[in-house]
C-alpha cells in the first residue's frame, strides 16, 4: 500500500494539472466526492456531525483488523469532495500511521485560497476529528 | 445614466478574478467605493491630518471645518431638523447598541415588550435580548408571509399597551423586501412606543426622510453607502436625545469635568467620546457628494430597472426558486437553485468571477421561518448592468446542469 505521502504527491500531480483553472477545480473536487459512499440518513445524526461554517460533514469511522476505516459525507458537493481527499489520504491505515500523518497536500493544492479561511478551519477541525478517533483506537489496541 | 463612466469611477469593477472580468453582486454586505471617497482619504492624511474641535491651528480648523461639513450634509441627505441630531458611531450595530444601552435602559423596564420582525439582522435582535435580560422586559416579532412581506393585519395584534420600542429594518438585507415603515411606524405611535428603523440597507438605495418617517432613530453604515468601513450615523429626535445619557464617556462629550461630577456636552458631541473617526467621516462626505452628483432619483430609477430584469430572467431559471419575493423590494434577489446547496453554487459564481454571498446573512430567525440553512444572494447597485445579470443567468444555468 501506497504511504500517505505518495497519495499525497498523487493529488498535488492531479490538482497541478489543472493549473488555474479554477471551475476545473471546482468540478474535478466534485467529481471526487461523488465517488464517495454516501452514508446512511440514520448515520447523519448530530453526534457524527463535524460543525464547519456553512457546511454539516458527518465522519464516521471503525477499526477493522487493525486499520481504520472511515467514511464521509457532506450536504454540499465540494465539501464532500474535499473530505474524499482526505479519506483517500488517511483510510484504511493503522491509528499510528494516522496520528503521525504529516499533512502537507492542501497547502499545496492551495486550498485554503479556494475555500476561504474560515471554511479551512473547518478542514482542520475534520483533520483533528480523523486523529482523535485514532488515538481511540490505539488506546483500544494497547489494552486488548 | 452614463453608465461607463459610473463604472470608471469604481477602479475595483475591473479585477479580474480567476482569470474572468469581477462582477460584483455582494453589494448589500458592503459597496465599493468610488475614486473621489479613496482620494479624499489620502487627501485628508495627506494635507489636514489633524484632531478637531479644540485645535488653535489651521489644519485642525480645517479638519474640524470638513469634520462638520460632512454632518451637515448627512443631515440633508436624511432630511433631519438639524445637523446636531446626526450622531458618528462605527456603523449600524453599534448605533443599535448605542440605542439600547442608553434609551434602552432608561426607559425599558420589567413588562415592557419590544417589536421586532422576523427578517431582523443579528444586529437588530441581539442588543435588545440583551437588554431585555438585564431589565426583564420581553421581545415579541411581527410574522410574514410567504414572499417576506410583514403582514399588516397580523402586526396590528402584536403591539399592546406594554410596547415601548418598535425596532424594524427598513429594507430586508437577506430578502430585499422594503417594509411599510409608516404604517408599522403609526401603529407604534398610537400605543405610545418609539420607533428605531434600522436603515443599513434603505440609507443608499431609497429616499429617505427622517421627518417624513416620524421615526425616533434612523441607524445606518457608511460602507453600504458607497463609504468607509467602521463609520455609521444615528440619527435621533432631538427630545429623545436629549433626555438619553451619553453612552461612553471621556473626549468631547463633556462641558466641564471635576472629581465631583461631571456636566456633558450638547448634541450631538455627548455621544461622541474620544477623538473620532475623521478621515473617514469626510470621506463619508464625498460619498454623499459622489451619490448627489449623479442624483438619487436617478440612482433609483436606473436600480428599479435592474431590479424588474433580474427578476424577469433569473425567473426564467426552472429550478430557481427565490426566497422572498416581495411586491416592494430592492435588487436584492435571494434563491435557492434547486436542490444545490447555496454554498456550492456560490463557489461556483465565484469560479466564474461572479461575487454573491451565500448562507444566513446574518438572519438566523428568517431562515428557520423558511426552514433552510441559508441562500444565495445577488445584491445590485448602480454600477451593476443589465449584461452582469445576463452573465449570471447563463452561469446559473451552467451551474444547475452540474449540480441538479
Ligand atoms: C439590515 C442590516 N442591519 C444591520 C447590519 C449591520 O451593519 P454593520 O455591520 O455595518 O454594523 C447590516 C449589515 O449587513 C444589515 O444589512
Amino acid at each position: 500500500m501506497k504511504s500517505s505521502e505518495d497519495i499525497q504527491n498523487e493529488i498535488i500531480e492531479e490538482f497541478a494539472f489543472l493549473g488555474d483553472d479554477r471551475e476545473a477545480m471546482i468540478n474535478y473536487i466534485m467529481e471526487l466526492g461523488e465517488k464517495l459512499e454516501p452514508l446512511q440518513d440514520l448515520e447523519k445524526v448530530e453526534d457524527n456531525i463535524i460543525k464547519g461554517c456553512q457546511s454539516k460533514v458527518w465522519l464516521i469511522s471503525e477499526l477493522k483488523d487493525g486499520k481504520v476505516q472511515f467514511t464521509a459525507d457532506s450536504n454540499t458537493a465540494i465539501t464532500k469532495g474535499l473530505i474524499s481527499l482526505l479519506i483517500r489520504v488517511l483510510n484504511n491505515r493503522s491509528p499510528k500511521e494516522i496520528i503521525d500523518a504529516n499533512l502537507f497536500f492542501m497547502e499545496k493544492i492551495g486550498m485554503s485560497n479556494m475555500i476561504g479561511s474560515q471554511r479551512s478551519n473547518g478542514f482542520v477541525s475534520m483533520i483533528k476529528k480523523m486523529k482523535i478517533f485514532a488515538l481511540a483506537y490505539q488506546g483500544q489496541l494497547q489494552n486488548d | 445614466m452614463q453608465i461607463d463612466s459610473i463604472r470608471k469611477d469604481f477602479p475595483v469593477l475591473n479585477e479580474i478574478v480567476h482569470g474572468k472580468n469581477l462582477i460584483y453582486f455582494d453589494n448589500a454586505a458592503t459597496t465599493q467605493k468610488p475614486k473621489a471617497v479613496v482620494e479624499a482619504l489620502n487627501e485628508y492624511y495627506y494635507h489636514d491630518n489633524s484632531n478637531i474641535h479644540r485645535g488653535a491651528h489651521t489644519l485642525a480648523d480645517r479638519a474640524t471645518k470638513a469634520y462638520e461639513a460632512s454632518r451637515e450634509n448627512l443631515a440633508k441627505w436624511f432630511n433631519a431638523e438639524s445637523s446636531d441630531q446626526i450622531i458618528f458611531t462605527r456603523g449600524t450595530t453599534d448605533g443599535i447598541n448605542l440605542v439600547a444601552a442608553t434609551f434602552g435602559k432608561q426607559f425599558i423596564s420589567e413588562g415592557d415588550e419590544i417589536v421586532l420582525s422576523t427578517m431582523e439582522h443579528h444586529s437588530n435582535i441581539v442588543p435588545w435580548q440583551m437588554l431585555c435580560e438585564n431589565v426583564g422586559a420581553k421581545i415579541k416579532v411581527l410574522p410574514i408571509n410567504e414572499k417576506g412581506e410583514i403582514n399588516l393585519e397580523e402586526a396590528e395584534k402584536i403591539f399592546t399597551d406594554k410596547t415601548k420600542l418598535l425596532a424594524v429594518v427598513h429594507v430586508s438585507n437577506a430578502l430585499g423586501t422594503i417594509n411599510p415603515i409608516s404604517e408599522l411606524t403609526k401603529m407604534a405611535r398610537e400605543k405610545g412606543a418609539s420607533v428605531l428603523i434600522d436603515g443599513a440597507q434603505s440609507a443608499s438605495h431609497l429616499d429617505v426622510d427622517v421627518q417624513k418617517l416620524d421615526c425616533d432613530f434612523f441607524v445606518c453604515s457608511a460602507h453600504k453607502m458607497y463609504g468607509p468601513t467602521g463609520l455609521g450615523v444615528l440619527y435621533g429626535k432631538r427630545d429623545i436625545l436629549e433626555k438619553m445619557n451619553p453612552y461612553q464617556g471621556g473626549g468631547e462629550m463633556i462641558k466641564e469635568v471635576d472629581f465631583e461630577g461631571t456636566t456633558y456636552n450638547e448634541l450631538p458631541f455627548k455621544f461622541e467620546a474620544g477623538t473620532p473617526n475623521i478621515a473617514d467621516v469626510i470621506a463619508f462626505n464625498a460619498s454623499l457628494k459622489y451619490l448627489q452628483s449623479i442624483g438619487r432619483d436617478r440612482i433609483r430609477e436606473y436600480e428599479n430597472d435592474l431590479k424588474e430584469y433580474g427578476r424577469k430572467r433569473l425567473s426564467e431559471i426552472g429550478s430557481l426558486k427565490f426566497v422572498g419575493d416581495a411586491d416592494q423590494k430592492t435588487a436584492i434577489f435571494s434563491f435557492l437553485l434547486g436542490n444545490a446547496h447555496a454554498f456550492d453554487v456560490g463557489m461556483m459564481l465565484d469560479a466564474k468571477g461572479i461575487a454573491v454571498r451565500t448562507g444566513h446573512h446574518c438572519t438566523q430567525p428568517l431562515m428557520k421561518h423558511y426552514g433552510i440553512e441559508g441562500t444565495v444572494r445577488a445584491s445590485l447597485t448602480f454600477y451593476n448592468t443589465r449584461e452582469e445579470i445576463d452573465i449570471l443567468v447563463e452561469s446559473l444555468i451552467d451551474i444547475d446542469k452540474k449540480l441538479n
